[in-house]
């Protein structure tokens, strides 16, 4: 006789463990077949349990998912990511150095964001996580405009309201990222309706982790774009951690997260988040699906989130620290360079060369950055600011309350108060 | 003027709305085909599509974050939540996105999100049909939150609301849907017929959110209240022969705290009134509020009356819902206290 016994999902390696990432489906690179994009739902429940890959180990492009896109576009790409990866580096000793308070690296997901960019148009809207700089690095957001959100100095877009890496970009159509998770998926779904009923052709794309698909936010927004057959590419990043909890938590054990997307009746295909070019076609095919009117699509992009989950954080205690070294879908940047070096049309010194300038470009940029001001030093946005935009007019409570802080401050000031610091 | 209950004049609000502006959509669970649980939506959807007046799964949380998307794509959506009681599946994208979207994009972004939703008890609703969760959201900042009693400001204060470039929840007390209701449950209902407030304009009017109204003018104790209990305690007040100044907030959020320190100043009492729960509730606000403005012109302290701290009993509804006696004895006892 059996009992029901608690299911505890196994995580396949802990601090001085060997890496073992057998838990990860694999297929070759131009396994998959590319359907049409007017497939039925069901007949995606395939790809969304397979892996979309274009780029072999040796740097070749395979397959129907091949984009076949120019040298040019493609060293743009890899020029985005690079720059994603060199900021994000710079940013991360920023905050080391105390200057920025908190900060988000996207190491090793560079294609996720630089891709899907390249794939949709300049008019889609972007319903971003935290972890998607890329999508404003390629969107052209000025690396000042994001520094500047970092250091909620005087230049800061969010005026010192938000918690860093939670841009917006509304000119660039990228939505306000929130800090609360998994809110911004039925946002995007919204979006898409509204389009749908305006009828404007205008694709909304939205990313979520592999942990927020726990969220009710995320059913939700799949069964809304069921139900409405919304224009919207529906993201997954399966980086694998969340925080420190492994993608079986969130129900990823021998069941894809895209697998979802048949569930419900949306489009499903699983992709290797790491080739940029499996991102990029996987991307145009659903967003040529949604703007046909055939529906939405969810994509999980397969990767690894090869650092910290914040600064805040330190991976070495609840994962090997050289597990990403064994992650068998490699790195994105490195991917794609050697894609570009196997056609002729990149080579090491170039390589080098890029990286250079964008660290030059990165380095300006911060010293620019600096001279509007840092949390702790120099020029200070008007504390009062507080009370702006919480309603389009200030209503009387507010206004009292904004005069309160203000005679507050120039009290401060008058006994030669704190600048730039805290209020004594 | 057309003689209106309040559902048609909630009614006659989004149909003028839909006609005058493209963009106004409304979306929420049976409001469609079938015109909504109470009717508020009848007939809309046959006038103006399915795309417009949209049916929706049941979940609010999706309903409030489609709304949301909506709204940042140049549409004005009114949410239907079927009754406030299920509200809450929705708290987290009403409170952390729509609240402060503005806010935290520095004005980039906006959502000018309408949440309409049927509140209070009296209607054998029991405990999860008969909420007044009012409080909780004008604890938040960046959400208007405003309540009507009657149906001219029904339809004026919701066609504000769409209007509004905030988000307005828009709480309907339900028990007054049909008429004015003056606590006492064993009688024939009342009906909207002959009311001054139930004589409606066909057409477009505003009321402007953020001004209270003085229901009833009196002189000897000011009664501030709200929805429902607007219309107890202008009974109760009759019953004593009181010459009571009922003032009907309307609009929670802004408070028109200037009208009703004028009345409490006037009279020199005041008795708070509310169906929602007590402790820590909106009346809590309004006590302190008026106190903070009128405390030397006080002849008494302030006193509340609500519902008690209980869950809305199913089988208790009139032991629970804070009706004329106990209106009447607090009345009784404020009149009674000397300086």
């Amino acid at each position: 006789m059996s009992t029901p016994r608690l299911h505890v999902p196994a995580v396949p390696a802990r601090p001085g463990d060997q890496p073992d990432f057998s838990y990860v489906p694999l297929a070759p690179a131009g396994a998959e077949l590319r359907p049409p994009v007017d497939v039925a739902v069901h007949e995606t429940a395939a790809l969304a349990e397979g892996l979309v890959r274009v780029l072999d180990d040796e740097g070749r492009a395979l397959g129907p998912w091949d984009p076949g896109l120019t040298p040019d576009a493609l060293r743009l790409g890899l020029r985005e990511m690079l720059l994603t990866r060199v900021f994000d580096d710079r940013m991360q000793r920023t905050q080391r150095q105390g200057r920025i308070s908190f900060y988000v690296r996207s190491y090793g997901e560079e294609a996720v964001s630089v891709a899907a960019a390249h794939a949709l148009r300049p008019r889609d809207m972007l319903f971003p996580s935290y972890r998607n700089q890329g999508l404003f690095l390629s969107r052209g957001v000025p690396l000042v405009d994001l520094m500047c959100q970092l250091l909620s100095n005087t230049r800061d877009m969010c005026k010192g309201r938000q918690l860093p890496v939670m841009y917006h970009a509304a000119s660039q159509r990228i939505f306000s990222i929130s800090g609360n998770l998994a809110t911004q998926y039925p946002q995007a779904v919204g979006w898409a309706m509204a389009a749908a009923i305006k009828g404007e052709d205008d694709v909304a794309a939205g990313w979520i982790g592999e942990g927020s698909t726990a969220a009710a936010d995320f059913h939700h927004a799949l069964l809304f774009a069921k139900v409405y057959r919304a224009p919207v590419v529906l993201n997954v990043v399966n980086n694998q951690w969340a925080i420190s909890t492994f993608q079986g938590y969130a129900g990823g054990e021998q069941r894809s997260f895209a697998a979802r997307g048949p569930g419900v009746g949306v489009a499903g295909l699983r992709v290797d988040g790491n080739d940029f070019l499996a991102v990029y076609a996987a991307t145009a095919w659903a967003a040529e699906r949604a703007r046909a009117g055939h529906g939405a699509t969810l994509i999980e992009l397969v990767t690894y989130r090869a650092g910290a989950h914040s600064t805040s954080d330190d991976p070495s205690r609840y994962r090997p620290k050289d597990e990403y070294h064994a992650w068998p879908l490699g790195d994105p940047i490195e991917r794609l360079k050697r894609h570009l070096i196997v056609r002729g049309e990149w080579s090491e010194e170039r390589h080098a060369a890029l990286t250079a300038e964008l660290e030059t470009l990165v380095g300006d940029a911060w010293k620019q950055a600096l001279t509007y001001g840092a949390l702790a030093e120099g020029p200070r946005l008007d504390p009062a600011l507080m009370f702006g935009d919480i309603f389009k007019d200030i209503p009387p409570h507010l206004e009292a309350q904004r005069a309160e802080l203000e005679a507050e401050l120039a009290a401060r000031d008058a006994a030669g108060g704190a600048q730039g610091g805290a209020p004594r | 003027m057309t003689a209106m209950n309040m559902v048609q004049a909630l009614n006659s609000a989004m149909d003028v709305m839909l006609a005058r502006d493209p963009s106004v959509v409304l979306i929420g669970e049976d409001i469609g085909y079938f015109g909504g649980v109470f009717r508020a939506t009848e007939g809309l959807q046959r006038r103006y599509g399915a795309h417009r007046v949209i049916d929706a799964p049941i979940a609010e949380g999706g309903i409030v974050g489609a709304a949301i998307g909506m709204g940042v794509n140049g549409l004005r959506p009114v949410a239907e939540i079927q009754f406030a009681d299920y509200i809450y599946p929705a708290y987290d994208q009403i409170v952390s996105e729509l609240a402060r979207l503005r806010y935290r994009s520095a004005a980039e972004f906006t959502a000018p999100v309408t949440i309409r939703t049927p509140c209070g008890g009296g209607i054998r609703g029991g405990q999860t049909h008969s909420q007044s969760p009012e409080g909780v959201f004008a604890h938040v900042s960046g959400l208007k939150v405003v309540m009507p009693s009657n149906p001219y400001d029904a339809k004026g204060l919701l066609i504000a609301a769409i209007e509004d470039d905030d988000p307005v929840v828009f709480f309907e007390p339900k028990r007054v849907y049909n008429g004015p209701f003056d606590g006492d449950p064993y009688k024939p209902a009342e009906s909207w017929a002959g009311h001054p407030m139930g004589e409606v304009p066909e057409g477009y009017y505003s009321v402007p959110i953020g001004q209270a109204a003085i229901a009833r003018p009196g002189e000897a104790v000011t009664i501030v209240t709200y929805g429902t209990m607007v219309h107890v305690c202008i009974a109760a007040a009759a019953d004593l022969g009181l010459d009571a100044e009922v003032v009907d907030v309307r609009s929670m959020v802004p408070l028109d705290i200037d009208t009703l320190a004028a009345s409490v100043e006037k009279t020199g009492r005041c008795l708070v009134v509310h169906e929602a729960t007590r402790f820590g509730g909106y009346g809590a606000e309004l006590s302190a509020s008026i106190q903070e403005r009128c405390f030397w012109c006080l002849e008494a302290p302030i006193r509340r009356v609500a519902g008690w701290d209980t869950p809305y009993p199913h089988a208790f509804e009139w032991e629970y819902f804070p009706g004329r006696a106990r209106v009447r004895r607090a009345l009784q006892a404020l009149m009674q206290e000397a300086p």
